[in-house]
């Protein structure tokens, strides 16, 4: 009979920069049981809609996360557009599309950092973070800010970015796909590093549906479920097939999101060739009545935007479910039977955000 | 050969410069539209009070009777909304980032106040009747 022990891991931990705390039941060295526990960073984002006009709370809704800061601030509009009855310019939404990519770039090259790093692969994760410094680069100069980008508003763009720079962009990320091939040769071919992603943390395809799995995670267990096939901002003119892997393990986690960097690439292409010229935003007048659900695809997976008007400038009710807490009951149930040498790289690549899941 | 995947990219790294800048030896260029922080013309302004009114984080204060614009420069989310709304365009986002401070301080400027007008009033009576007596 082995001996069974708790071992908390977090809320501070080398391997997360953000606070979870999860009690590990182990039978020796097996994990048989995890017991999360969230609520470390709440902040009370979602109460500050009823003391914020509608139009300020664009900068609230964008400081939910700091990674996906585009799509929360451009969730949070649409939903507002759509209960309004707002028609957005063709630019604005082309260029909705391409920040949105922007962020789905950094977003997983950042992951794929996070990833090296907590096996110990030093120079890979730097070389991540290298890559992704080039994105930030092309944030700053096209938006002005480097993680808080403040362009969305209700009823548009706040900038336009004129097609010199975005070809400029499309030459950087030529370069960038260039380097990016080699250092994927590492992510997917190296020993080492497919020692400890390969075979570890499973999950099948029905415990990914049955469980609300989302994003990576899901589509890596073979899902092929994109929230970007809704059709909101330019989306629908682009042409794109999810990208999924059947073999859900941290492996395929990691291949999953290093094609979605190279898929983004391509749909910022395709964004470039067509954006028509014209107005980034369009005027508004009056407030919002009514309610909507608005769901966006983040680089973590899909997000639900729930916004309730009442005729005033102040909302009732915003309420967001983020992807990290969708993943959560997935990445417990692919804990169940892993070493606890595993459980940092099995967190990992859900690419947790305990920010967004606490607001 | 999956073993030295990272061979070249290790010995590109031993043979070029380094990725990153030498801080603050060689400084930051930042891009035009940067948001740095907020400065102010306050020669021109009107003190309309509306940035105060846009300021989404209640950064500003303007003070009509006194002349005085006051920022919070911690409070300031460089959101560039009180720079959109200047009916004088005395507002201007620099690039540069405020000063690290350990303190929430606040900036204040302020213009002249006229002096009294009843003082010049007199010497123009007096010119007036001057040549009027002429």
């Amino acid at each position: 009979m082995s001996m069974r022990s708790v071992v908390p891991f977090g809320p501070q931990h080398p391997v997360l920069p953000e606070p979870i705390h999860l009690d590990l039941v182990l039978e020796d060295e097996k994990v048989v049981e995890a017991v999360p526990s969230i609520g470390f960073v709440h902040r009370g984002l979602e109460k500050l809609v009823e003391k914020k006009d509608f139009n300020e709370y664009v900068y609230v809704a964008e400081r939910i996360c700091g990674i996906c800061s585009f799509m929360h601030g451009m969730g949070y509009c649409e939903a507002v557009e759509h209960i309004m009855d707002i028609e957005l310019p063709p630019r604005a939404k082309f260029l909705r599309t391409i920040w949105c990519e922007m962020s789905r770039i950094h977003s997983h090259l950042l992951w794929l950092g996070l990833l090296a790093d907590a096996f110990g692969f030093e120079s890979l994760f730097m070389q991540s973070w290298r890559l992704r410094e080039k994105v930030l680069d092309m944030f700053e100069a096209s938006t002005g800010g480097r993680v808080i980008f403040s362009v969305n508003k209700i009823g548009g763009q706040r900038k336009d970015v004129d097609n010199d720079m975005l070809h400029d962009f499309l030459r950087h990320f030529d370069e960038m796909e260039q380097e990016l091939k080699t250092l994927s040769k590492t992510f997917l071919n190296d020993y080492a590093v497919c020692s400890r992603l390969k075979d570890v943390g499973f999950l099948t395809k029905e415990q990914a549906v049955e469980l609300g799995a989302v994003g990576p995670f899901m589509r890596a267990s073979g899902v092929a479920l994109d929230n970007r096939k809704l059709g909101y901002a330019a989306y629908p003119e682009i042409e794109f097939e999810p990208i999924t892997s059947n073999v859900g393990d941290c492996y395929a986690r990691c291949d999953v999101r290093i094609r979605e960097i190279f898929q983004s690439f391509d749909i910022i292409r395709q964004a470039v060739g067509k954006i028509p010229d014209g107005e980034v935003s369009v005027p508004v007048k009056g407030f919002p009545k009514g309610e909507h659900f608005m769901r966006v695809e983040q680089p973590r997976g899909e997000a639900i935007y729930y916004v309730k008007a009442n005729g005033t400038k102040n909302l009732d009710r915003v309420r967001v479910r983020t992807p990290t807490f969708a993943n959560l009951p997935g990445m417990l149930e692919t804990l169940k039977g892993c070493q606890l040498a595993d459980v940092p790289i099995l967190i990992l690549t859900i690419d947790p955000c305990i920010s967004c899941t606490e607001r | 050969m999956s073993k030295i995947n990272f061979t070249k990219t290790a010995f590109h790294n031993l043979f070029h410069k380094p990725a990153t800048r030498m801080y603050p030896q060689q400084p930051r260029v930042y891009p035009q539209r940067t948001r740095g922080h907020v400065s102010i013309d306050i020669n021109t302004c009107i003190f309309c009070g509306m940035c105060m009114r846009k300021c989404p984080t209640g950064a500003i204060s303007v003070d009509r009777a006194a002349k005085t614009w006051t920022i919070q420069r911690f409070g300031c989310i460089q959101c560039n909304c009180c720079v959109e709304s200047c009916p004088k365009k005395c507002l201007e986002m620099l690039q540069q980032y405020p000063d690290p401070s350990s303190e929430k301080y606040t900036e204040s400027f302020s213009q002249p106040v006229p002096p009294p007008k009843a003082e010049p009033v007199k010497p123009a009576q007096t010119e007036s009747a001057g040549k009027e007596q002429a």
